[in-house]
């Protein structure tokens, strides 16, 4: 489990460095945004919207990659090749290790707040 | 750095971390930040602010990327409006479809600001060049659309300087390229006072304005001499003078020169650099050549230009062809040139038909086939028919308003250096003619003054015989004889003598011409008779029907004769 919690530091210096005053914004941003789509996630695995699985898991990946948080992108990737394919086969078990992930990550990212 | 300075950047991705990343990266190097949430939103947008770089999220909701794409890009027109994928999609296929969709390049999440910048900085370079090109091809376009109202221009202005004569006249027919002046081609023809006709055919070397440009001066010298009644000879120097001290080095005339003389039915011809002029004889189906034997006009100083004539006798019916080397040059598909064997193929193949013209026409247009890179041809055909036939609506009409000369006489007279090489009758013309109401005489004073002046000068002077010109062998003898003792000529003089007194609604022209030869034995009674022996050679017959009398004085080297003119009016 601790892979897909790791954060990837290089890619937060570099966030740091270009966001400035903005990197609190930006982690604030990915926290509220990725909430919402982690529920989206779940309804879309709930109604058994094998599209709305792809999208969904699609833009948590890029969000996610791009903060650092490789591990959790990696997660997503699985759910976003099933929602392709139309394989819906165990998603709940993939949904409870994102969220799982992503509680971990998003405590990380607080404590990086000034 | 200036270049990529104050760009106004479209950013659409429906991620706000992801946009939030882009577009601090982005406006820290100085752009203009536009944000869309997702295609639709980015249509709008770039509708709205006009951005000059795009990056587009693939995967949005509403419209995806590839969608916006296409209508963006469609939107932009002829503009080059960068459109840069944003995308965590790696297989082959998707990308694909974003290049498919007008996409010029990704960026591959995660994003690195390095590889952002030097793809915003080589884009907006791409941009410029293409702005640049636009501007080129606009600039371009404007350029050529005001040349060809230019040329459409001076082409009027030139044709009304160059066609002014009598290409329309019933023995001529004649092809030019439609732009042919720019090709550097010119054919002009007029009618002598005389009633012979004088035809120049030119080819400028190179194309285009300088070419033409040339053309100009050549036609006014060449109406201006023809209609004063110059000789061949006096009017190619004064071309030559004239092209000589106008052209650049390098651009000269090639030209052919002809003088149909349609009561002696000859040709007399100066061929300085075009291909063969042929003679075309439909009786015997014989062909004669014209041969260039001189440098092209606008070469050689008028010291070392030479003028001398080929001299041909023609029947009725006989034609002359002219060209530009446009025919032997015209190119078939394969790049084969025409060439002079085919042409006169053509003249051998024609059974004496009398569509010989429309025959080469046909044969060269075949030739080249749909091939129509080369189209500057240039074709004239004379046929040789009787004076009457000849007429032109375009004749010299001249006012006989207003006083002028009205009582005058004058004394005039030549010696050897003059008569080796100056023709008196252009200026002695340019006198006559100034009496108002004799100027719409000119053609029969000018054939007066000129058989006048040739029997004082070819029998008197020179002595030579007339009945040399029976014979086409003794034709070229004549000629021969002539050169050779105008240039050994010395203590000879010709003079003129002449006189104008008014008459109620006219005058009479008195016109004495005396030569310093022996005279020949005449009986003024016997003028009246038509008979051809002793007078014969000497347009006497022709003159005395012309004039109110004609009588021979002391040993028959000395003639007067009276031209009686009333005004119509």
């Amino acid at each position: 489990m601790s892979d897909h919690t790791a954060l990837d530091q290089d890619t937060l210096e570099m966030l740091k460095d270009v966001m400035e005053d903005g990197f609190n914004d930006l982690i604030m941003t990915y926290l509220t945004d990725s909430e919402v789509r982690v529920a989206a996630l779940a309804e879309a695995i709930k109604s058994q919207d094998s599209e709305a699985v792809r999208r969904e898991a699609h833009s948590l990946k890029g969000s996610s990659g791009n903060i650092g948080a490789t591990g959790l992108a990696g997660l997503c990737l699985v759910v976003e090749h099933k929602g392709r394919d139309g394989d819906l086969c165990g998603l709940e078990e993939n949904l409870s290790d994102i969220r799982a992930a992503f509680a971990i990550i998003s405590d990380s990212l607080k404590a990086l707040l000034n | 750095m200036t270049e990529q300075s104050n760009l106004k950047i479209l950013i659409a991705d429906d991620t706000d971390t992801d946009r939030l990343i882009l577009q601090t990266i982005v406006s820290k190097e100085g752009h203009q930040v536009i944000c869309a949430r997702d295609g639709v939103e980015a249509v709008e947008q770039f509708e709205k602010e006009r951005p000059d770089i795009v990056l587009l999220d693939a995967l949005m909701p509403n419209l995806d990327g590839f969608g916006a794409a296409r209508q963006i890009k469609e939107l932009a027109g002829e503009e080059l409006i960068p459109i840069i994928f944003l995308t965590s999609l790696t297989e082959t296929e998707s990308l694909v479809k974003c290049l498919d969709a007008g996409g010029d390049d990704f960026l591959q999440k995660p994003y690195n600001r390095v590889i952002l910048q030097a793809k915003i900085k080589s884009f907006n370079r791409m941009r410029e060049m293409h702005r640049t090109m636009l501007e080129q091809r606009d600039q371009i376009q404007i350029h050529n659309n005001h040349l060809i109202q230019e040329q459409t221009v001076a082409k009027q202005v030139f044709d009304n300087v160059a066609h002014s004569g009598c290409l329309d006249a019933a023995n001529v027919r004649h092809y030019l390229s439609p732009m042919a002046v720019f090709n550097g081609d010119v054919l002009v023809a007029a009618l002598r006072p005389s009633g012979s006709m004088m035809v120049l055919l030119g080819d400028f070397t190179g194309h285009g304005l300088p070419a033409a440009i040339g053309a100009m001066p050549l036609a006014s010298t060449f109406y201006g001499m023809v209609q004063k009644g110059f000789a061949l000879s006096d009017i190619l120097r004064e071309i030559n003078q004239k092209l000589k001290s106008i052209l650049p080095v390098g651009v000269f005339c090639c030209a052919t020169f002809l003088e149909v003389d349609f009561h002696e039915r000859t040709v007399t011809a100066w061929n300085g650099g075009l291909p063969d002029c042929l003679i075309y004889r439909p009786k015997t189906g014989t062909v004669d050549h014209i041969k260039s034997k001189h440098l092209p006009l606008g070469v050689l100083s008028n010291i070392q230009m030479k003028v001398d004539c080929l001299h041909f006798e023609l029947d009725p019916g006989d034609k002359v062809y002219m060209w530009s080397d446009g025919i032997h040059e015209a190119r078939d598909g394969a790049g084969e040139m025409f060439g002079e064997e085919r042409l006169l193929n053509t003249f051998h193949n024609s059974n004496n038909k009398p569509s010989l013209f429309d025959d080469v026409m046909a044969a060269v247009q075949g030739f080249i086939g749909d091939n129509e890179a080369d189209d500057d041809l240039s074709l004239v055909e004379i046929e040789m028919v009787a004076p009457e036939e000849v007429s032109s609506k375009s004749m010299p009409s001249y006012s006989t308003e207003g006083p002028g000369l009205m009582e005058w006489r004058l004394q005039f007279e030549i010696l050897p250096s003059t008569i080796r090489y100056f023709d008196p009758l252009p200026l002695l013309l340019n006198i006559v003619t100034e009496v108002p109401g004799l100027r719409s005489h000119s053609g029969s004073l000018y054939t007066i003054l000129a058989e006048l002046y040739s029997n004082a000068l070819e029998h008197g002077v020179l002595g030579l015989s007339s009945e040399l010109k029976a014979s086409p062998e003794g034709f070229a003898e004549y000629y021969a004889q002539r050169e050779e003792r105008l240039a050994n000529l010395q203590n000879a003089s010709i003079n003129f003598a002449i006189s104008h007194d008014t008459r109620e609604n006219g005058g009479n022209l008195t016109i004495k011409v005396k030569d310093s030869g022996k005279g020949f034995e005449y009986d003024n009674k016997l003028l009246d008779l038509s008979s051809k022996k002793g007078y014969c050679g000497r347009g006497i017959p022709l003159i005395r029907t012309m004039c109110e009398s004609l009588k021979y004085l002391g040993n028959g080297n000395e003639i007067e004769v009276v031209y009686s003119w009333r005004s119509d009016r």
